[in-house]
């Protein structure tokens, strides 16, 4: 709340020490490039509703640029829209529309590079190849976008967000819909993503890469094509985003591949066809997560060490863990489990007997995968019974000492 | 009417029929007699084309009734023992035979009448008596006016006036010129009912001819008599033919 | 034929089983989405009766019916009418009568709470696996003269569909996995009934995200306008295929 007041306050002040100089067709500045050629450092462009094809607008000097009721940029599905290499910019309350479209450029509309301190704020992007994209810059803020496209196939588009080699970067509250991968990170650290709401993205609603100590809090990712990809990354910090309706025969709610020293935390996981799937990953603490009507809860494969899970809730997962090893080095406690059917002598609403997550039909798929043809059949509800009352091929260490009896209530205040 | 040439019925290693010619004319009305198990039911129901012989042929009316089964329109059958659709009352059983002959058959409900099965019409037929149930099968066979009756046991089971009444049915058809075929273990009904006979003993025919000749070979009045007489002269061949 | 089948379809529909049979249909559908609003999850819930106790009840009933209506069959076959039409004509009524009985135990509740796609192709997949396990029935009834012995058989049929034929599979699975076997398992399934049944139905509760790459392909496979025609088509043999086999040895057989 704090930083929301601070914004206005800063774009006021900016506002207040330099010219402002309104651009229109009403106006003596016509055109958002003569603005930029007549204005000088800490001078802010008022652009006023119209219409404006320019071509690509290189901008070179500490301006803040502020459209008036959304005035239309249009790339004319040829160029890039604004290429920004100055610190201290703002962009604020346009919408940018048709950049160009090309396989070799990442064209975007608002490009930034080697810059500090930007803001990007409450502009709107349709129909555009990258959003907005930054390489090598720090500092900056990307607030309240709005980005839609709507593209056939993965090839024609780029990247909502792009983040490539930056530091202390804050994204929050951005809705991307339908780009390739709604925010993609690579190389970025000690970074914030917060509140973005990331839904039907052809690829991954986020996609991260190399990008050590960030943190990503109540976020939202609903129905993209392959669902979220967190990899080759330590010390990232996953709380309170949701995950849901990842569906699709290689999606995920999330991908976790190569993460060390990192935390999932209070995060909801629902109707993905694979909650988590994690692939050589160790030393990950899962507390408080939510999986719930998943095909997969979590797919455990055996290069993962190390990982806690604790205290989460699972319900209504055709299948809550599998695994594709027999040795299993990971800590799995006082988990809710929706099919246990042990019981509570002692009323401490902690099951008597262990339960054990992996089913055999479970295990055998993950070995021969060909065997879901059998999903559903007699056949292999008579084996998980049979398994189920004398486990032999199961992972005899794979099971939850004591599972809670109750699931948690994750939103009740304690 | 029914020429029977020659044939041979195996069931897996029981030798049911065995090299059996019979001509069978109208106007006549045979008796089939035998032990049980000497292949009398196997030679009915391979007339009426249920048990298909292994070799050999059948001809009704010089057609062979291989693949044939319009033939049956000529044959009123009553089995030995009639079960029926449990659920079936007996009016809608009589309905639906009717209705698969045809609608434009003519009927003959006299045995209905006589044997007051209409005021029963309503009954199921799981809730019939052994009794009842042959009459059912009785009024059936003689429901549709035929040139041919075949009745296997008709008076087993049958109160004495039942009896009577089946009976004054046979001999009022045989008076019509039928060929009748009879099968039973009362010889003294078949007395009264037929005139040739048909001996069958271990699936092979070992007499065909009329009741009186058969009198007159053995020397006896009555049929009984006359059968018993047969049937030890008979085991007197076979035991010197062995020695 | 029609004649025929009239009274054959009265005496059936009489039977006290077939009443039960629908009220165990019905009772069961209902209370199901008494449990679950979810419809998709009410079908995925039905589909293992759809599975296990519809060709069971179809298979045993029908073999019992067949042995029960011996000496009636006896009695219709000596009068004119022909042995296929008797045979066929008991193979439609019980036919009719068990899908009737499926499709209101089954369909009803369906309908009042609400019927999609999903539920369409439960009441196709179950009225298919009801022709095709009394078809069986025929079959193993035509077999022997023993009604004990026929329903051994019939038994052993559904045991083979439900069970044994599925463990067979994953053998067949098991040993050959380092080969690509999404085609040949393709033609392994369209031999049991039971196990196309199950593929279609999977896959139109669109739950083949879960089945991976084998999934994906078989969702090609049924997607397709091809995959329907064949799939339809084998289920159509399976229905015709053992019937008629029970016809042509029903033709030759002594009573």
């Amino acid at each position: 709340m704090k930083k929301l007041l601070v914004i206005p306050f800063l774009c006021t002040c900016l506002i207040s020490f330099g010219t402002s100089i309104p651009v229109g067709s009403k106006h003596t500045v016509k055109t958002i490039k003569q603005a930029i050629e007549k204005a000088s450092h800490g001078d802010t462009l008022i652009i006023y509703p119209g219409v404006y094809r320019e071509g690509n607008i290189v901008l070179e000097k500490r301006l803040t640029v502020i459209g008036k009721d959304y005035p239309i940029v249009d790339g004319e599905n040829k160029y890039e829209i604004f290429t920004i290499h100055a610190d201290h910019v703002t962009v604020y309350g346009l919408k940018f529309i048709n950049t160009g479209v090309a396989s070799i450029n990442d064209l975007a509309a608002i490009k930034v590079l080697e810059s500090n301190y930007l803001r990007v704020q409450n502009n709107k992007f349709e129909n555009t190849f990258f959003g907005i994209y930054f390489a090598n810059s720090t500092n900056c803020r990307v607030e309240g976008n709005e980005l839609k496209s709507d593209a056939e196939s993965e090839h024609q588009i780029g990247n909502g967000i792009h983040l490539w080699k930056c530091e202390h970067m804050t994204l929050d509250n951005n809705r991307v819909t339908g780009h390739r991968d709604g925010i993609y990170f690579e190389f970025v650290t000690e970074s914030l993503i917060t509140n973005n709401y990331s839904e039907g993205n052809m690829r991954y609603g986020l996609h991260f890469m190399f990008s050590h100590n960030d943190e990503y809090r109540n976020n939202t990712f609903i129905n993209n094509g392959a669902g979220v990809a967190v990899m080759y990354t330590k010390g990232v910090k996953m709380i309170g985003n949701t995950f849901e309706h990842n569906w699709g025969s290689s999606a995920y709610g999330l991908l976790l591949k190569d993460i060390r020293d990192s935390f999932v935390t209070g995060n909801i996981f629902k109707k993905n066809s694979v909650g988590i799937f994690m692939e050589g990953s160790s030393r990950i603490e899962f507390r408080e997560n939510t999986f719930s009507e998943n095909g997969y809860a979590v797919r455990l494969q055996a290069s993962c060490d190390d990982n806690v899970f604790e205290r989460n809730n699972f319900s209504a997962n055709t299948f809550d863990l599998v695994t594709n090893g027999t040795l299993v080095l990971n800590t799995i406690n006082h988990n809710y489990w929706d099919h246990y059917e042990g019981y509570d002598l002692n009323h401490d609403a902690v099951g008597d007997v262990p339960y054990r997550p992996v089913s055999l039909y479970g295990m055998v798929i993950e070995h021969m995968p060909s065997a879901v043809l059998l999903w559903r059949s007699f056949f292999v509800f008579l084996m998980d019974r049979a398994e189920k009352a004398v486990p032999a091929i199961t992972p005899d260490n794979l099971k939850d000492n004591s599972p809670a009896m109750k699931p948690y209530d994750f939103h009740k205040a304690n | 009417m029914i020429s029977i040439k020659q044939i041979d019925k195996k069931f897996a290693k029981l030798t049911a029929l065995e090299n059996v010619s019979l001509e069978l004319q109208t106007g006549k009305s045979y008796a089939l007699v035998g032990p049980n198990g000497s292949g009398k039911t196997t030679l009915i129901k391979s007339i009426l084309g249920l048990v298909i012989p292994t070799s050999g042929d059948i001809l009704f009316n010089e057609k062979n009734i291989r693949h044939d089964w319009k033939y049956r329109d000529k044959i009123g059958y009553m089995p030995q023992i009639g079960h029926y659709p449990e659920n079936m009352s007996i009016g809608q059983l009589f309905d639906m035979m009717k209705n698969i002959r045809g609608e434009n058959q003519r009927i003959d409900e006299e045995l209905i009448d006589a044997f007051k099965l209409y005021k029963m019409y309503d009954k199921r037929m799981h809730a019939l008596s052994g009794g009842t149930r042959q009459k059912v099968s009785a009024a059936l066979a003689f429901l549709f006016p035929a040139p041919v009756y075949i009745l296997d046991e008709p008076t087993a089971g049958l109160d004495p006036i039942s009896t009577e009444i089946l009976k004054e049915k046979i001999i009022h058809e045989r008076r019509m010129n039928k060929l009748l075929m009879i099968t039973s273990h009362i010889l003294s009904d078949l007395e009264e009912l037929t005139n040739s006979m048909v001996y069958m003993f271990e699936g092979k025919v070992h007499f065909n001819n009329t009741i009186e000749q058969l009198k007159h070979e053995t020397n006896e009045v009555k049929l009984s008599k006359a059968l018993a007489t047969f049937i030890r002269q008979k085991e007197l061949v076979a035991s010197v033919s062995e020695v | 034929m029609t004649r025929v089948l009239k009274y054959i379809l009265y005496d059936i529909l009489r039977t006290r089983f077939i009443l039960l049979y629908t009220a165990f249909l019905f009772i069961s559908t209902f209370g199901l989405y008494q449990l679950d609003s979810d419809s998709g999850k009410v079908v995925l819930s039905l589909l293992n009766i759809v599975l296990m106790v519809v060709p069971l009840v179809s298979i045993v009933f029908s073999t019992i019916h067949f042995f029960n209506s011996y000496e009636f069959i006896e009695l219709m076959l000596a009068q004119p009418v022909k042995r296929s039409t008797v045979f066929l004509g008991e193979f439609m009524g019980v036919a009719c009568s068990l899908c009737a009985a499926f499709v209101t135990g089954v369909g009803v509740p369906m309908l009042l709470f609400g019927i999609n796609a999903n539920a369409l192709t439960m009441l196709y997949t179950g009225v298919t696996l009801t022709l095709v396990f009394v078809s069986l029935a025929f079959l193993s009834s035509v077999l022997t003269r023993d009604k004990a012995k026929a329903i051994g058989i019939a038994l052993l049929f559904w045991l083979y569909f439900s069970l044994i034929y599925d463990g067979l599979l994953l053998w067949v699975v098991y040993s050959f996995s380092d080969y690509p076997l999404e085609k040949i398992t393709l033609v392994l399934i369209a031999f049991n009934p039971v196990d196309l049944a199950r593929i279609i139905m999977l896959l139109q509760l669109d739950i083949s995200a879960l089945m991976g790459f084998t999934g994906a392909f078989y969702q090609e496979f049924f997607g397709s306008y091809l995959g329907i025609v064949l799939s339809t088509l084998v289920l159509f043999i399976w229905i015709v295929l053992p019937i008629a086999l029970a016809q042509r040895i029903f033709n030759r057989k002594d009573l």
